[in-house]
């Protein structure tokens, strides 16, 4: 069904022309920036009280710390969460300081392998303690 | 009618950059410019934290490189970018997720807790890097 067919607020929808809810405009990426956001501030908490109450600041203690399975899951979820949250910064920025297409879709591009390269080298860093 | 009566204002649509320097920003309108500023450093950085980590982590003598390479002025100076770009965008985004709640919309408190990013932040920001430096 094409968008210009629904008229006014026919059928509860929003705006005068064209639906502007329920097909990915905005509203998935604003609630997953909120709930990456929760999942970052929960391991800073987590990795500042880990760091803190331990009082072996050597190599050992530090190793000993990321050598824990709940550990390395932990930073893992936290990373998944700062890459989707990045991808959304980033992917507004774009859209709005980027207005040629072609150049946008090439930094949009650019920015998921930037994220997903990143990801990668922490899983690499990660399962190597 | 109303055209004679208004006092003329300057109109911005779609700000160019060159008139950024002229626009005259509220203080939760500095916050969220450096939200998005220090976001984008964070993305930016991200190789060098995980680098960071990765020296930290992967063997005694790799730990004692990732010391000597921290205690350099210049990488000090990148982890002081990176630990305030960290700590604005963690105050503003709280402020942010606060207010999501529609806690502290109006005028009035969105300045108060836009002045209250700033202190905590910074405060944070200086203690750290303080400590950074061997100052305590």
């Amino acid at each position: 069904m094409a968008y210009g067919d629904i008229q006014g607020s026919v059928d509860g929808r929003i705006g005068p022309k064209r639906l502007v809810v329920g097909a990915h405009y905005g509203m998935g990426d604003w609630l997953a920036q909120r709930v990456t956001a929760i999942v970052m501030a929960i391991y800073t908490v987590i990795l500042l009280v880990a760091f803190l109450a331990g009082h072996d600041y050597t190599y050992a203690g530090w190793a000993g710390l990321f050598a824990q399975s709940w550990m390395k899951v932990a930073t893992l979820v936290a990373l998944a969460a700062l890459i989707y949250h990045a991808w959304v910064g980033m992917r507004d920025i774009w859209m709005d300081y980027v207005k040629p297409t072609g150049i946008r879709l090439c930094l949009q591009m650019a920015t998921i392998v930037w994220l997903v390269a990143c990801a990668a080298y922490a899983v690499i860093v990660l399962w190597r303690v | 009618m109303s055209e004679l009566t208004r006092p003329t204002r300057p109109i911005y649509r779609n700000i160019n950059i060159t008139q950024i320097v002229g626009y005259r920003l509220p203080l939760s309108g500095i916050i969220s410019i450096l939200h998005r500023i220090s976001g984008a450093i964070l993305f930016v950085l991200l190789p060098f934290v995980l680098y960071l980590l990765d020296k930290s982590l992967r063997s005694e003598i790799s730990f004692s490189i990732f010391k000597d390479t921290l205690s350099h002025w210049y990488v000090k100076l990148i982890v002081l970018v990176l630990l305030w770009s960290y700590l604005h965008h963690f105050c503003a985004g709280i402020r942010h997720l606060v207010m999501d709640v529609h806690v502290g919309v109006d005028k009035d408190s969105g300045r108060r807790t836009a002045a209250a990013v700033f202190v905590v932040s910074l405060v944070l920001w200086v203690a750290i890097a303080l400590k950074l430096f061997g100052a305590f």
